[in-house]
């Protein structure tokens, strides 16, 4: 196919608007709010600019944007050497030690901050019974205790907690612009779509370009230091639901991949690429069951009331040996699949019977407290599964509900460890080859991550974002504070750049009128379409729902050929409107995401994370090959992704 | 669950530039057609049913309906956000309701001064483990 280009033939040109700063922050989620706090604390003394850049408006951007019920990395009297066992335990025995200890060592001073700020914390009173954040008890600083619904999960009254982290935020972002004296530095519902690297310098990142999703704007950020925490990739994969119901994604729905995709792109080497995360949930809602397992002490069982993780134990026993016996999410998935295959589903959480049992030790009070708690565990995080208990009438203390592993989600801060590779600490004993430069940098120099870009890292949730961000920016002051002297120059022209973005607007007006419906048209494809054939061979090559996530050497090599097709037409991509334009940009960045993943999945020749995925070719963990990190790097001169393996070293001992 | 706007509640937030909804939605979806002036959801399937369209309407002109690729008719969920609370209104396809009322934070909103009684950088720890206000962590 010829390859089109953009000369602003057809479609109209936007305004240009060039913006300089030492610090950017690509996102507006817990990472870059996070970021904001720390950043301008450290930057006023050399009066350094700190500007946030959101696709969306930052009081309810992200991944907490809706609210959560709670904050599921919290220390307080627990050791960190002890998460990381955690960690390490659930990730099936590969990860980042340092990385995940020293994200334990900082993450509580964050949820203080929260409860400072006005997050309301359950309370655990004297006589053991809860209190809501909002009766008056001691802070957590002042010794009071937390809920735990689990050894690292603290309850909270969440609804407003993205709100409040990001008024933080905000006025931190303020306070920098006050001393800096610059016009602006939030902004929000402004797309950055691509990163810029340095002409003089190889492997350096100096900015990053995007446009307005309000106006015909494009803005060119150029910077010094920059960190890219946009997220984790959503509806890479076909979902279950196919119609409205798709929007329902566990993860956030606007998720699409950015972080990875503009940082493979900019030659960022990536880590455990192959790793994904099948949560179960309430069936189609997506609602969640940690505080239903850990706090009420739900069972979930197979149709028939067995325990499928006791009944299907063997076969993961022989397959999996040692790593079955932690029962950890991937595993605990696994059975429940062999008994959904084996049609002894639906598998029931049985909230009935977890709430009468509850019920034979408390009064009627109580029992309505406990069903309000239960209520608001989805009415702070996951509206919808709410909805779907009202409009079936179920009712959790008379009925039980279903549970379902859901399509795959690519992330970094939840149960998975997908993302970027980074510099580490230096003073935890880690291998030098772990912490060459600055905390939480990438291989690309300048360019910083944390949240869902951080990989071989997971578990950090909420606040463990909020926390890594905040590291990141410190080592990005002591970053722009060693590179003072940098001026940043473009490879490319401006105008060149914002052609590429503004390139769907143009072939869309050049070629609209070819046909009496512009939304079937051979010169193009919309973005809706490019998405739905994106998820169709990502689930049916890359081990999604509909081969019960199980895929081969074959498969792959079958779909790769497809994605390589798919990534060609997407050059062909076209955009009516802004919002339009965004979809196109998302999507390509899902494509590059979907991409990195099956590419990942095929080099690792050993199923690493059986119920996440299994590989039909090498069915077992193969300890004594693949005990390593994988790393990939896309080589944009070749037009290659160049694979190796790395040493995993163990830290922290067992 | 996608949200829809109650055509006679919604007043397009009386002309002004953007709308509130269209201020908060975290996935760009809702738009105003300024010919009739209301404001609609422009792609309900990337619809995450978040709520914060309908919780920061001021006309509460706002809810959702139930994704119809599984979700029966019938039944609603709609919340009242007030400055330190929210109610939550849960009706059942039978008819049956819920009522529910959690805190949402416990100071103002906009009383946070991120930086009151903090300490000022060290930078002789600026290449140390440690935030500016907690330079102390734990070592191995």
């Amino acid at each position: 196919m010829e390859l089109e280009t953009c000369t602003f033939s057809y479609c109209q040109r936007p305004d240009i608007i060039t913006h300089e700063t030492d610090i950017l922050l690509v996102g507006g989620g817990m990472a870059c709010c996070g970021a904001a706090y720390e950043a301008a604390k450290w930057a006023e003394r050399d009066k350094l600019r700190v500007t946030m850049v959101d696709k969306a408006a930052t009081d309810r951007s992200g991944a907490v944007a809706m609210g959560l019920s709670a904050i599921n990395t919290y220390m307080g009297e627990n050791d960190p050497a002890d998460y990381v066992r955690y960690v390490r335990g659930d990730l099936m025995g590969i990860v980042r030690e340092d990385l995940i200890y020293d994200l334990g060592r900082h993450v509580d001073d964050s949820v203080h901050l929260f409860e400072e700020w006005g997050l309301p914390v359950w309370k655990r009173a004297d006589d053991g019974h809860t209190m809501d954040g909002a009766q008056p008890a001691p802070k957590l600083t002042e010794g009071g205790k937390p809920v735990r619904s689990g050894k690292w999960q603290i309850m909270i009254n969440g609804e407003s907690y993205k709100v409040i982290v990001a008024e933080a935020a905000k006025k931190a972002l303020e306070y920098n612009r006050q001393y800096t004296g610059v016009a602006q530095n939030h902004f929000e519902r402004i797309f950055i779509v691509k990163l810029t690297v340095d002409k003089n310098e190889p492997n350096r990142i100096n900015g990053a370009v995007g446009f307005s999703l309000r106006e015909n704007k494009a803005y060119l950020f150029k910077t010094n230091a920059m960190l890219l925490a946009c997220g984790g990739a959503v509806n890479v994969f076909r979902p279950r639901s196919v119609a409205e119901g798709q929007g329902r994604a566990w993860y956030p729905v606007w998720n699409s991949g950015s972080t990875y995709a503009m940082a493979a792109q900019a030659g960022a080497e990536l880590v455990l690429m192959e790793n994904r995360f099948v949560p179960a949930r309430f069936k189609d809602g997506y609602g969640p069951v940690g505080a239903w397992f850990l706090f009420f002490k739900a069972k979930a069982t197979n149709a028939f009331g067995e325990d499928y993780c006791a009944t299907n134990f063997e076969d993961a026993k022989k397959w999996y040996g040692k790593y079955a016996d932690k029962l950890g999410t991937a595993i605990r998935n696994y059975m429940m699949i062999m008994d959904m295959k084996a049609g002894k589903g639906p598998i029931l959480m049985r909230t009935d019977l977890a709430m009468q049992e509850l019920g034979k030790t408390m009064d009627a009070k109580q029992i309505k407290h406990l069903e309000a708690e239960a209520w608001e565990d989805f009415l702070d995080m996951c509206i919808g599964q709410a909805g779907v208990w009202a409009g079936n009438n179920i009712e959790p203390d008379k009925s039980p509900s279903e549970i379902m592993p859901t399509e795959p989600y690519l992330l970094g801060s939840h149960a998975g460890c997908a993302g970027i590779w980074v510099s580490g600490p230096d003073d935890l004993g880690a291998p030098a080859e772990w912490c060459w430069g600055y905390n939480r940098m990438s291989t690309v120099k300048g360019l910083f991550t944390a949240g869902d870009g951080v990989g071989a890292s997971g578990h950090k949730f909420s606040s463990g974002s909020h926390a890594e961000g905040r590291m990141a920016a410190k080592a990005m002051v002591a970053f722009v504070l060693d590179n003072k002297g940098f001026k940043p120059e473009i490879v490319r022209t401006t105008d060149e750049l914002i052609a590429d973005i503004y390139l769907p607007f143009e072939i869309y007006e050049k070629y609209k009128n070819y046909s009496t419906d512009p939304n079937t048209n051979p010169h193009y494809i919309r973005p809706r379409m490019l998405q739905a054939r994106l998820q169709k061979i990502m689930d049916e090559y890359v081990a999604g729902v509909s081969t019960w996530y199980v895929t081969s050497r074959t498969l792959l090599d079958s779909g790769l050929k497809q994605l390589e097709m798919l990534k060609e037409d997407a050059n062909r991509m076209a955009a009516s409107d802004l919002h339009e334009l965004m979809r196109c940009w998302e999507n390509l960045h899902r494509i590059w995401a979907g991409e990195s993943h099956a590419r990942h999945i095929l080099f690792r020749e050993e199923s690493r994370y059986p119920g996440y995925y299994n590989r039909g070719d090498f069915w077992a963990i193969d300890d004594a090959n693949w005990k390593c990190f994988t790393i990939s790097k896309w080589n944009a001169e070749k037009g290659e992704w160049d694979f190796s393996k790395r040493d995993y070293v163990q830290l922290i001992p067992d | 669950m996608p949200s829809f706007v109650i055509t006679e509640k919604c007043d397009g937030c009386k002309g002004q530039e953007r709308t509130a909804c269209m201020y908060i939605c975290p996935n760009d979806l809702m738009k105003l057609d300024r010919d009739r002036m209301k404001a609609y959801n422009q792609e309900t399937e990337q619809c995450w049913e978040c709520y914060n369209c309908v919780k920061i309407c001021p006309q509460q002109a706002i809810e959702v309906r139930g994704y119809q690729d599984f979700i029966p008719l019938g039944g609603n969920v709609i919340p009242l956000r007030g400055s330190d609370a929210i109610m939550w209104t849960v009706k059942f396809r039978n008819g049956s309701l819920k009522r529910f009322k959690f805190p949402i934070r416990t100071t103002s909103e906009g009383s946070i001064n991120p930086y009151a009684g903090k300490p000022e950088p060290n930078f002789d720890d600026l290449r140390k483990p440690g935030f500016f206000n907690k330079p102390d962590v734990k070592k191995l």
